[in-house]
């Protein structure tokens, strides 16, 4: 296993009380596995991202858990050895690529710094990588002298990703890296980001688009609330939800080519501070009985997790 | 004269083409003027500023451009020595405080915590506090010298930086690339100098022009009163002083044109400042 999430559990202690924005998550990740972790806004998914690299800011803190990655338990590393796990093992893209370059910086200097904070290289051999990585990502090499107002929000994706695989860390993890670009330019970085996962890293995409994760994945997580309701393999997942919120955020998503009517979810997500007894998704359920006022077990279904009373195992 | 025409359009192509333009231009005309005035005083001044011409207050002619003072000493002469006490106290006063406030509200906006508070209450009261009362507080307490009037006029404006600085590193600290930095494993200390404190600079140039501008006005406040030069030292808010008692007299130019000059130094520094912030962040619908 490469990464192993046991028990995460990452809350936020605010005025209005502690948010637990990841709440008992466990997954895990094989060599060369894409998983997307879909969710509304507010799920946890973001923080669980974060959680992984440790970059959750006070008043955030990571509570319970661990995190087995490639041998190590990050929950419990030294900042100092953390940070070497970050860029150099763990890369992370983020969503918006207009702001997530520094706007006085050449593309080159942006991405060698990041290799020359990690590995021992001349500043030479530093921006031929910087070209190379760049080549790699589909764009021209001379881009390397290139400010990232002249790129474009797409290029400019692409130089993230170039800058987070160019250590050639082992996991990556995107964070909506598609979120602020266009459907093509969407699919083209879909397609890098394949490619990335083609060298044997393991992909982590955080998103909001089911359509997305369902097309990329291998498997999905849904997140509600905290909790990951559901999670297995892409495919029979999306044709096959079991858990009432993934069928109702299946049917939520708008399908060009196929005339039905789309149902969006009633309600809105809880609010963390004060979540719902029993099962968070009670309150937007369909099918909620009396039983669903008591936490539901993470129950083993068929090869899917599934958290949800309907599939309990008497 | 063609590479002053050259450097002119260098540096008039340099600027964006903004409002804010004209004024940082003839800002920097002021200044530099001033600041030539400083470094040539010698050639420039007709007069030896301290020893008398015997003819005291003559009123302005084309012997005296200035009129002579109650001593009969040239005006336009000790105005010219005059700016280099000003431009010195005024710009190592600025760059002490800038070296202490940038720091300061760089570490206090990135960390934030308990430090922030504690250094944010203190900067807030010292900036709550008039200007030109706290520098007289600060140099009542050293004595009159020019070391010490440095020293109260930085103190000063060090809140001024700490705030401006600060209140840009917490909206600086919030964009994706600070995060990105940290995401590949970067440094606070890095992150703090290669990626935010570059980004700063912009506004650090507006703060530092309208600082100085400010502190001009405390400088000639402080030298006023008698805390930094003394007789027969010139320094423009000394010749205010010394002049005052003969204005109702009718001797009109000796407190005129060193107040002038205060006005029109304090003026150039406000118009680069105010050029460079309509530049940099044009604000105003045009």
């Amino acid at each position: 296993m490469l990464l192993e999430v046991e028990n995460l559990t990452t809350l936020f202690r605010t005025k209005r009380g502690i948010i637990k924005a990841v709440d008992n998550v466990s997954l895990s990740l094989e060599k060369g596995d894409f998983i997307s972790v879909v969710g509304e806004s507010g799920c946890g998914k973001s923080t669980l991202a974060y959680s992984i690299i440790r970059l959750i800011d006070s008043p955030g803190e990571i509570a319970g858990g661990k995190i087995y990655f490639d041998g190590k338990e990050l929950t419990s590393l030294s900042e100092e050895k953390m940070r070497k796990v970050r860029g150099k093992e763990i890369g992370m893209v983020f969503q918006d690529p207009m702001t997530s370059l520094d706007p006085l910086e050449k593309i080159g200097d942006q991405i060698t710094e990041t290799l020359m904070e990690h590995i021992d290289v001349t500043k030479k051999e530093a921006w031929g990588i910087a070209r190379e990585m760049l080549e790699k990502v589909g764009l021209p090499p001379d881009r390397v002298d290139s400010y990232p107002h002249q790129l474009s929000g797409g290029q400019r994706q692409r130089v993230v990703i170039a800058m987070a695989v160019s250590l050639n860390p082992k996991l990556l993890i995107a964070d909506e890296p598609t979120t602020a670009l266009d459907v093509i330019v969407q699919e083209k970085i879909m397609d890098l980001l394949n490619e990335m996962r083609k060298e044997g890293r393991a992909i982590m995409l955080i998103t909001h688009d089911f359509a997305l994760a369902a097309e990329s994945s291998d498997r999905i997580a849904v997140m509600y609330a905290g909790w990951i309701v559901e999670m297995g393999d892409a495919d029979r997942l999306t044709k096959e939800p079991m858990h009432p919120y993934t069928r109702g955020l299946i049917e939520s998503v708008p399908d060009v080519w196929v005339d039905r009517e789309i149902k969006p979810l009633p309600g809105f997500p809880p609010d963390l501070a004060k979540p719902p007894e029993g099962c968070r998704f009670r309150p937007r359920c369909p099918l909620a009985t009396e039983k669903c006022t008591k936490e539901p077990p993470g129950v083993e279904v068929d090869g899917r997790y599934v958290k949800c009373w309907l599939f309990e195992v008497e | 004269m063609a590479e002053v025409r050259n450097l002119a359009t260098t540096i008039f192509s340099f600027l964006p083409e903004a409002e804010g333009r004209y004024m940082v231009l003839t800002g920097l005309g002021i200044i530099i003027t001033v600041a030539l005035m400083a470094i040539f005083a010698p050639l420039i001044a007709p007069y030896d500023p301290i020893k008398s011409s015997g003819d005291v207050l003559q009123p302005p002619s084309a012997k005296h451009l200035m009129g002579t003072d109650n001593l009969g000493r040239d005006v336009f002469s000790r105005i010219i020595f005059g700016s280099r006490v000003v431009l010195a106290v005024v710009f190592s006063a600025s760059i002490i405080s800038m070296i202490v406030g940038v720091p300061l509200g760089l570490i206090s906006g990135y960390f934030g915590g308990k430090l922030d508070r504690v250094l944010s209450i203190l900067m807030d009261s010292m900036y709550a506090f008039p200007g030109l009362i706290l520098a007289i507080a600060i140099a009542a307490v050293l004595g009159p010298s020019v070391f010490n009037a440095v020293v109260a006029i930085s103190v000063v404006y060090v809140p001024t930086y700490f705030r401006m600085i600060r209140g840009q590193t917490l909206s600086l600290k919030s964009l994706l690339f600070v995060e990105a930095a940290r995401a590949i494993g970067a440094t606070d200390w890095r992150i703090m100098r290669k990626y935010i404190f570059p980004n700063l600079i912009p506004t650090l140039v507006v703060v530092f022009s309208l600082s100085v501008a400010d502190a001009i006005l405390t400088e000639a406040g402080l030298s006023f009163l008698g805390f930094i030069v003394s007789a027969p030292t010139p320094d423009w808010g000394f010749e205010l002083a010394s002049g005052r008692p003969y204005l109702p007299a009718g001797y009109w130019w000796m407190i005129t044109f060193p107040g002038l000059m205060v006005m029109l130094l304090s003026l150039g520094f406000a118009l680069v400042g105010e050029g460079l912030s309509e530049i940099y962040a044009p604000r105003r619908e045009r």
